[in-house]
């Protein structure tokens, strides 16, 4: 399980932003998690609040955005939404296609602060 | 008075520091003319094995060098050091995957001028070495026909995040009724195109037709790099 290490590494990541904003309290982190990013949404919730144990972030919230994986289908030459991630196929037309442009992502993309 | 919250927006990668790292080591490795590849696979899926004979192969010919990752002991860095290549092994202690600092620091003091091939074995897992980029030019995923046909569809992320897909022991595929139509199709399901080859590195079975892959792709990235 790697997903202390994700979480450990959010907070680092939170931290460092939070200081150009100046003195503020962080209240909630958003985070965008890929479905293909190779984190487990509900080990690193339980991991976020080890993680922010005596760290300014103790008692913030992270909220995930979960992002499915979307694929560039060659056929039909538009993106497509995977019906599942053992079968990297347009849904349409079947058309077998290894391009991934959506789900690797794990990203922090906002903080609620007050100052 | 409480004042609500503010959302600030912000775009930070979380791996941020990983993969800023893994780039530095891509380019040490293309200016000094590297082939790197690592190996993910479950726990005896016979990655050590695989390396031992590919160390071995090569070593006439090429210099190669490996870096090994492990939880806790060093016998398989004693093992490939039979190869007569240069080893290092990495114990990750309680960490179940590598990350690109780790490779950093045990490539510190090699000079990577007198390497063409560098391997990066990393801890048996299949799950959270998925994540790391190391900076690897290929990355390989092994599957022994002992572990069953349906493990890319158990572990897709990992299988679609490689470049090329390795069936081990093949020796031992009739004993235990490796059905390989669908070990292929289940590769191909969750990485359309992957290249897959199927060896048994005890036998040597199928071991040519993947080092001249490896012999080809160093030629490719050398022309790329001098052009």
């Amino acid at each position: 399980m790697h997903e202390l290490s994700i979480a450990m590494s959010i907070v680092e990541v939170v931290q460092e932003e939070a200081q150009r904003h100046g003195s503020v309290q962080i209240h909630a982190v958003h985070l965008k998690l890929g479905q293909l990013s190779g984190v487990v949404k509900e080990a690193l919730l339980s991991s976020y609040e080890l993680a922010c144990f005596d760290t300014p972030l103790a008692g913030s919230q992270l909220l995930i955005e979960e992002i499915p994986v979307e694929v560039f289908c060659p056929q039909c030459a538009v993106p497509r939404l995977v019906s599942s991630i053992q079968w990297f196929c347009c849904p349409e037309c079947g058309t077998p296609t290894p391009t991934v442009i959506r789900g690797k992502e794990l990203e922090v993309v906002g903080l609620e602060v007050t100052e | 008075m409480t004042t609500e919250p503010r959302l600030v927006e912000v775009r930070k990668n979380v791996l941020k520091q990983n993969d800023v790292i893994a780039r530095v080591l891509r380019d040490r490795f293309r200016q000094a003319d590297v082939l790197a590849v690592s190996l993910v696979s479950s726990p005896g899926s016979g990655k050590t094995a695989f390396l031992e004979k590919t160390l071995t192969e090569l070593h006439p010919r090429y210099k190669v060098a490996a870096l090994v990752g492990d939880l806790a002991t060093e016998n398989d860095a004693a093992r490939l050091a039979r190869s007569q290549a240069p080893v290092k092994q990495i114990i990750t202690g309680t960490l179940c995957h590598l990350e690109a600092a780790m490779v950093q620091n045990a490539l510190d003091g090699w000079d990577l001028n007198e390497v063409d091939f560098l391997f990066i074995e990393n801890v048996g897992n299949l799950v959270c070495p998925a994540s790391y980029d190391l900076g690897e030019d290929l990355r390989f995923v092994l599957l022994s026909v002992t572990e069953g046909e349906d493990k890319p569809l158990k572990y897709p992320t990992i299988f679609n995040s490689a470049d090329v897909a390795v069936i081990t022991k093949s020796d031992l595929a009739n004993a235990v009724e490796f059905d390989e139509p669908a070990a292929r199709r289940n590769i191909q399901a969750v990485r359309p195109g992957m290249e897959i080859f199927k060896l048994s590195a005890k036998t040597g079975d199928g071991m040519s037709g993947y080092l001249e892959f490896l012999e080809r792709r160093r030629i490719r990235s050398h022309a790329a790099t001098t052009l």
